[in-house]
């Protein structure tokens, strides 16, 4: 069995505030694989991107990592110091942002921007930097590199943009890297070439992705497993192609109910009533039972644990708990 | 480029000239020039020989013609107080303010940056309160205020400098120079300081302000993700994109430097074009209050033009015309 | 009683409250603002009675008694025979005043003038902004310096003092209408734009109710902060002017005023004659910034 790359224990991440702290990611635990692709999925504010903030060491204050480890090949990373931290950043962990208009420095050009990382992360020369760079900037599909190498940012079209945005995540040559939502501010039809690049990219270099996204269309499409969140827990975990054919949790599944598809019959789209709680309101038991059809009178007691389902498949409902499930009384929501 | 140069320059003799109607408007008819210029014993035949001589009685347009060659040529007349020709006046007064201006100047930009940088970057240390709030009091305090106070502390109690004038100057060509003799920038200390402080609290919370909304962009938070060091993410792109509109505003700030240079030589009797000034309007010098308001003006323009060059040399993304022949 | 306490419950009231700083800048102001305004009342002296004065009593030192004259004196006197004490009251009465008057002043015109060009638009309002422009990038002592030469020179010399408090309100006044007129400039072409106003306009609603009725509310808050600090700025202005002899007449001297003749005898050594109104005219702009600065911050939406 290989070694995890990164492996995320039961992390807590929580913000004080004046009306007192929230929790905004509560006992999240997954691994990702050397070279995988996990897709990491759910609402607007199930946390998605403050997990992939947490991993890179990049929380912002207030929020701060309360409970929980994150290891890197094995090593803890989540209680390095600011230094130890930084010299991760980049050269084993890379990370893309959404917006790739405001991701670049609009003063700096490309060529600039490339070498400084490079060189940052290698003792290497300024031209040999810059051979690195052209050909990198080549590799994720820029035509005339080695001319376009010094324009700066706002020459470049947007979809242009976010390929010099991947080449700046991978100079260093990281061993993960975290796409949060990498494609949602770009015009349809660049999105699945976008999505294409990172994930042939990062395969060329053996080097795993955490995709973030609230689209679950991209998923079946690019990742090998996926975790579904949901205020800030992880409610199932498993290989793409079983959670989407036959997801078990209830959120999971209306969750692919929603999503269209030309062979599906139903005249309507399946829609999950009610919204996700507020972290400041979830309520007590498991956080989704308001709006679950099938809650029985635990999931209102207590919070349910991600349950082993074999074959590196969690959900985390009562449902699947045998002990559980025997004796349950259905409560009608 | 050279289109928007152009346009500019344009523009710039534009307010010009409207400054210069302002000028001559003053100049024609506040108070009245014969009056100024005879006794009382003239008799009436002889102002009206005077008016036709000096072509008070001709249509105004010419007379604004007449007034805007004379003045593109540095001819203002002669000062009623003290008569000698304005120019005259001004031009030897000119290095006292300009010196006092650029050195005052200089500093505030340095320590406001300094400073700026500096409560940017730590927020919530104890120096950083201090300084914002010593730079609240700046505000508050008039500039006239803070002189006489320095005068008191330094020159008065401490008697570490001097409380007046310029101190020994040195002539290099036809500028003075008090930079070169220790009595003379002894004296320009405190002016000085008087002067550029409330510059300096300006720029400090222009550029904290601006180096907080920058450390708060998407590309810091990238650099940060690509493992910049610190020092390459404040200093070299924090700092960068700071100084971009820091550099423009300051720039701006360089003319109501001159302006304010009229307090600052009061209070210290600096021997400049700011109490020049004051003293025109105190006996309604008119000549000298028309020429300091176009000299002023020009400067205004002058420097307005320059700024707005520099930030098309600083920000890539104004030179529009490189990237329209592109893709 | 029922409103008191909802005013007294609402936002802007609670931000008040829990700031320190707010709560001592305008006790401060309070106190220096009941001062000036009970001058008459509470000076032992009138200090601009020409004909009470006495110059034996000058130069007399905090609280000890005058050699020739044997009076006493709180603040001591300056080198006319005025009280301190007293001319520090009637000054503040005069910067008082004259900061009120020349930002009521600015209040009305930058108003009146935004107004017309955010409602008018066109030609009117390119003029308007062209004019609040040029003169924004000039600095506003030169602006109030040069106007008040300007009406110098049209006023003959005999009328002079008697006029100057009016025409210095006028041109500190002049000097500052463009923050006011930016402001209400922008949320008429705001709300311009609502069809609730031209609704009204289609039934026939005189422009003017609408604009008392709909604009002036909605700006309120933030012309409300310009003018604190405007009030700041004017006090500061006026007393700039004095300072410089440019203010007010000399025989109703204002803070500034005093902190000129201060500056004279600075070497003599009769140091009360200045510390005590520059600690008051600090208190007094301090105090007054501080507030407009708190409030600028308890009306702003993004920090709440």
């Amino acid at each position: 069995m290989t070694e995890p790359l990164l492996s995320v224990r039961n992390l807590r991440v929580e913000f004080p505030t004046r009306r007192g702290i929230l929790t905004a990611i509560d006992d999240v635990s997954f691994d990702i694989m050397p070279g995988e692709v996990l897709g990491v999925v759910g609402e607007s504010g199930a946390g998605k991107s403050l997990t992939g903030a947490a991993i890179i060491g990049l929380l912002e204050p207030p929020g701060r990592i309360a409970g929980g480890e994150i290891l890197l090949k094995g090593q803890r990373i989540d209680n390095l110091d600011a230094e130890a931290m930084r010299k991760i950043r980049g050269k084993r962990i890379g990370m893309v942002f959404q917006d790739p208009l405001t991701s670049l420095n609009p003063l700096y050009t490309v060529a600039q921007q490339l070498i400084e990382t490079i060189r940052t992360h290698a003792d290497i020369s300024e031209a040999e930097a810059r051979t690195r760079a052209v050909a990198l900037l080549d590799r994720v599909g820029i035509p005339a590199a080695a001319r376009r190498i010094d324009d700066y940012p706002h020459h470049f079209s947007g979809g242009m943009r976010q390929r010099v945005v991947i080449a700046l995540a991978l100079c260093a040559e990281p061993e993960l890297v975290i796409a949060d939502e990498p494609t949602t501010a770009l015009d349809v039809s660049v999105q699945s070439q976008i999505i294409d690049l990172i994930k042939e990219i990062c395969a060329e270099r053996g080097a795993a992705v955490m995709l973030i996204t609230h689209d679950m269309g991209v998923i079946a499409e690019t990742a090998d497993r996926v975790a579904v969140l949901y205020a800030g827990r992880l409610a199932e975990i498993g290989p793409v192609r079983e959670v989407i054919t036959a997801a078990e949790h209830p959120y999971t599944a209306g969750l692919m109910g929603s999503i269209p598809t030309l062979t599906q019959d139903n005249a309507r789209l399946v829609q999950i009533p009610g919204a996700m709680p507020r972290l400041n309101a979830i309520p007590q038991g498991c956080a989704f039972n308001p709006r679950c059809e099938r809650a029985f009178d635990r999931c209102f007691k207590d919070r349910p644990d991600p349950i082993d389902r074999g074959d590196g498949r969690k959900v985390a409902c009562w449902l699947y708990d045998a002990a559980v499930a025997a004796g349950k009384e259905k409560v009608n929501v | 480029m050279l289109a928007y140069i152009i346009r500019r320059i344009l523009q710039s003799v534009l307010v010009m000239l409207v400054v210069a109607l302002v000028s001559f408007a003053l100049f024609r008819f506040v108070g009245d020039p014969i009056n100024s210029m005879v006794g009382q014993e003239a008799t009436i035949a002889d102002r009206e020989a005077l008016r036709e001589q000096l072509g008070l009685n001709d249509p105004f347009l010419s007379q604004f013609a007449t007034f805007i060659g004379r003045a593109v040529q540095g001819d203002f007349g002669i000062s009623y107080r003290l008569q000698q020709p304005v120019m005259e006046l001004i031009l030897s007064r000119l290095p006292a303010t300009l010196e006092l201006a650029l050195v005052s100047g200089l500093l505030a930009f340095a320590f406001g940056v300094g400073f700026g940088v500096y409560t940017a970057l730590k927020r919530n240390g104890w120096l950083s309160n201090t300084i914002m709030t010593v730079s609240l009091i700046g505000v508050s305090l008039p500039t006239f205020l803070i002189g006489v106070l320095l005068i008191w502390v330094f020159a008065v109690e401490l008697q570490w400098l001097p409380s007046f004038g310029r101190g020994d100057t040195v002539e290099l060509g036809s500028w003075t120079t008090g930079l070169l003799t220790a009595s003379g920038r002894a004296s320009l200390v405190l002016p000085a300081i008087t002067l550029g402080l409330y510059q300096m609290t300006l720029i400090m919370r222009l550029v904290r302000a601006e180096m907080l909304e920058v450390l708060r962009t998407d590309y810091i938070k990238f650099a940060r993700a690509r493992g910049l060091s610190n020092r390459a993410v404040h200093f070299g792109h924090a700092l960068k994109n700071t100084m971009v509109p820091v550099i423009t505003i300051t720039g701006l700030q360089l003319g109501s430097i001159i302006a304010f240079a009229i307090i600052t030589e009061t209070v210290f009797q600096w021997p400049g074009v700011g109490a020049l000034f004051i003293n025109s309007v105190r006996f309604v010098d008119v000549p000298v209050m028309a020429a300091y308001l176009m000299l002023i003006a020009l400067v205004f323009v002058i420097i307005n033009l320059i700024v707005d060059l520099l930030y098309y040399v600083v920000d890539p993304r104004l030179r529009v015309d490189r990237a329209a022949t592109r893709h | 009683m029922n409103r008191l306490a909802r005013m007294w419950d609402s936002d802007i009231a609670w931000s008040f409250r829990h700031s320190p700083v707010a709560i001592v800048a305008t006790v401060v102001a309070l106190i220096i603002i009941m001062g000036a305004v009970l001058a008459p009342w509470i000076a032992p002296y009138n200090p601009f009675d020409s004909a009470s004065l006495n110059l034996m009593d000058g130069f007399t030192p905090p609280g000890v008694p005058n050699q020739f004259t044997g009076n006493s004196y709180l603040m001591g006197t300056d080198n006319q025979g005025r009280d301190i004490f007293s001319t520090i009251l009637y000054g503040a009465r005069i910067s008082l005043f004259v900061g009120f008057a020349a930002v009521v002043f600015s209040m009305v015109l930058g108003i009146g003038l935004g107004l017309l060009a955010g409602w008018r638009g066109g030609w009117v309002d390119s003029l308007l902004m062209r004019i609040a422009d040029v003169q924004l990038s000039f600095p506003s002592i030169l602006i109030a310096l040069l106007i008040f030469g300007v009406a110098r020179g049209f006023i003959p010399p005999s009328m002079r003092e008697e006029v100057a408090i009016w025409v210095l309100i006028v041109s500190i006044g002049l000097s500052d209408w463009v923050q006011y007129a930016r402001v209400v400039r922008g949320a008429a072409m705001v709300e311009k734009s609502k069809e609730y106003v031209q609704a009204a306009r289609v039934i026939g609603v005189h422009p003017t109710r609408i604009v008392l009725r709909h604009i002036l509310p909605n700006v309120m808050g933030p012309v409300l902060v310009i003018a604190t600090i405007g009030l700041a700025l004017a006090i500061i202005a006026e007393a700039t002017l004095s300072f410089l002899g440019v203010g007010v007449p000399p025989t109703q001297p204002s803070l500034g005023t005093l902190i000129r003749i201060g500056q004279q005898y600075l070497f003599s050594g009769e140091w009360w004659i200045i510390l005590f109104p520059s600690i008051a005219l600090l208190l007094l702009a301090l105090s007054v910034n501080l507030l407009g600065d708190w409030l600028r911050d308890a009306l702003n939406p993004r920090l709440r």
